[in-house]
Parts: structure tokens; sequence; C-alpha cells
């Protein structure tokens, strides 16, 4: 601990800055156990997105970067090799979903089988806010009370009666 | 009077939307949710140049299309295809053209494997990186692939293929392994 202080007085910030420097160098992605290096920072930045939009079709809730099922692993070296050969995300999401269907997407293309999936919710929101208008409209036109006008005062009269 | 009988009817919201939820809640149950639609289905086996485990020779797609046939996905490290392996061997011995593909498996391993437990396979595509068995969208052993005889995929099963998974989804291209008299039907076991 002494020991330890004395040096960082002695180098001051210096030693600091050379240990954000090292750290900044090494341009490597701590997926699940693995390291992959990465030719740019750009391409780790891009490895780490689209390996959490792809799912794992083994262990379905985890995404590829979750996984430690052998398949998800062999999809994240497939990943790192078409990012250095220089596909576009689309070519490698398109590869992906030709083998193992628009499954292996969290945020699947909008068809037939996935409309429901997207538009659900927002559906389901609007009629929340229709049922909310209506009723909110059915109680500004409340209809005349029930009880007459000689009930009323009998009821009056009643709870009168109850007051201490 | 009708606001009465309004408010009565109002009552039953509630409850019909419980029904509608008891409903999807219900169909959901009878649902798999690890069933995952196969992608390749419809489309032709993908291209390949690999070598044959008995043989070695460079194998490609050319050799699997002669006529419809299984496509068996295995490895000896795939606990469930040494459950599966007896059927196999029943299938083949009734005359269903199997092709294996050795997935990510260890050659000499898969060689050992055929010795002793018997070979069901017309050849085996050795796959040991997993390239082919990534292009046709497998994601564990075992799996069963129908191909036809032009090397189209027209069925995928996941899981061990036994005789009422058989008989249920793969007679439509096998037909002749269907009727009472069937060599398969005498592995049936005999009701008492």
């Amino acid at each position: 601990m002494k020991a330890n202080r004395g040096a960082r007085i002695k180098h001051g910030y210096w030693g600091q800055a050379l240990a954000l420097w090292v750290s900044a160098m090494v341009m490597t992605v701590h997926a699940v156990i693995e390291t992959y290096e990465f030719s740019s920072p750009a391409l780790e930045q891009r490895y780490h997105q689209l390996s959490q939009e792809l799912r794992c079709p083994k262990c379905q809730n985890q995404n590829i970067a979750d996984s430690n099922a052998p398949i998800a692993r062999d999809l994240r070296v497939v990943l790192v090799e078409q990012l250095e050969t220089g596909q576009t995300d689309e070519q490698i999401l398109a590869f992906m979903v030709a083998r193992y269907g628009e499954f292996v997407r969290y945020r699947p293309t909008v068809d037939r089988n996935t409309a429901l999936l997207w538009w659900a919710p927002g559906l389901l929101v609007g009629a929340g806010f229709v049922a909310l208008a209506l009723h909110f409209m059915g109680r500004r036109r409340r209809p005349a009370p029930i009880l007459s006008e000689s009930e009323t005062a009998r009821i009056r009269a009643l709870m009168d009666e109850n007051d201490p | 009077m009708g606001r009465v009988s309004d408010l009565q009817a109002r009552r039953f919201i509630p409850l019909l939307g419980f029904a509608l939820l008891s409903l999807l809640l219900f169909r959901g149950l009878s649902l798999d949710p690890t069933a995952l639609p196969a992608a390749r289905l419809g489309q032709a086996f993908p291209e390949f140049a690999k070598p044959e485990l008995r043989s070695g020779k460079s194998i490609g797609v050319t050799d699997l299309k002669t006529r419809p046939a299984l496509v068996n996905v295995w490895a000896t490290w795939c606990y469930s295809c040494r459950v599966e392996h007896p059927y196999l061997l029943k299938l083949a011995g009734a005359g269903v053209p199997i092709y294996g593909l050795n997935y990510k498996d260890d050659e000499a391993k898969a060689r050992d494997w055929l010795a002793q437990l018997g070979d069901p396979y017309e050849l085996n595509i050795v796959d040991v990186e997993g390239t082919v068995g990534l292009d046709l969208g497998v994601y564990g052993a075992p799996e069963t692939y129908v191909i036809d005889g032009d090397g189209t995929i027209v069925h995928r099963h996941v899981g061990i293929l036994d005789q009422s998974t058989f008989r249920a989804d793969f007679l439509t291209w096998f037909p002749a392994y269907g009727a009472p008299e069937d060599p398969l039907a005498t592995s049936r076991p005999v009701a008492k």
C-alpha cells in the first residue's frame, strides 16, 4: 500500500496516463470467454452490435454474445470472419437469416408472421386509450339519478336520524 | 330499465376478457416453443466438397442426388444419436437410403462407432468444422432432413428419429414403408 502511494507521488499523473494509453491500445472483445482481435475499432463496435442482435438458435432467450452453446460460438466465429472480409451488416444478417430463419434476429423484418409481433404493442396501447376515452365520455353524460325526489328526501331523513 | 340491463351486461366484460385470454394461453400450452421454422425448406441442399468417412474420397452435393433420401446429422459426442442409431439401422435394413453428416466430430471415433454399432449410412460427409451444418442451419444433433431426388430439402426433423415420428412425418416421401406388411411393422411390439 505504502510503496504504491509512493510510486504515485513520484510519477504524478504519468502512470495513470500510461495505463490509459495502454488500455486504449488493446482492441479485443471479451464476449463470453473468448478474445477476438479486430483490425479496427469500428469492426469491434459492429461486432458488439450484431452479436447482441443475433439470437442463439439453441438456447432461445440468449443472444449469441451471451450464450455458451457451441452453435453460438460457431456463429460468433462466422460473424468475426465476415466482418473482417468487409461484409455489410445487411449481408451478414441475410447470411444468418438464410440459414436459421427470421428467428435468429431479435428485430425481424416485418412480414406476415412478424406483423403482429411488431404492431401488437401499438395496437394494445391504442385500444387502451380508446377504452379510457369511452370511459370518461360516458361519465360526462351521466343520466338523471334513479331515485325520485321524495326517495332522496326519505334517505336524507333516515341518515339524519342515525346521526348522533 | 334499459340502463339496468346495460349495467348487468357490463359486468360480464371482465369475464369475456378472461375467457379470451384463457383461450389464447390454452392454445399456447399445446405449442412447442423450441420448434423453429426450417429456413432451408424447399431449397437445394447446399454445395459442399468434403471427404467421405470410409473411403476418404472427396464428395459433393451431386453424390446425394439419386432418389429421396434421409440426411442424418450425427456425432459420437451426441448421446441422443446413440439412442437413435438402432432405428436408423432398421430403416436402412428396410431399404431407406440414409446419408450421414458427421457433424463436428473426430473421424477416428466416428469410424469406431460405425464399426461397433453398425453402419446405416450409404456415405458419410465428414464435416469437422461444421460448415455444411452451418449452411444447412443445423443447431445441434441429431437432426434428420429429407431430400428428394433433385437434392431439394423437403423436410426437417430436429431430435431423435423414431418409428412414431417416421410414420407421422416421413411417409409422404417413403410411402412404401407405411403399409401394414412393411418390414418396419415387424419391429412393433405385439399387443397381447
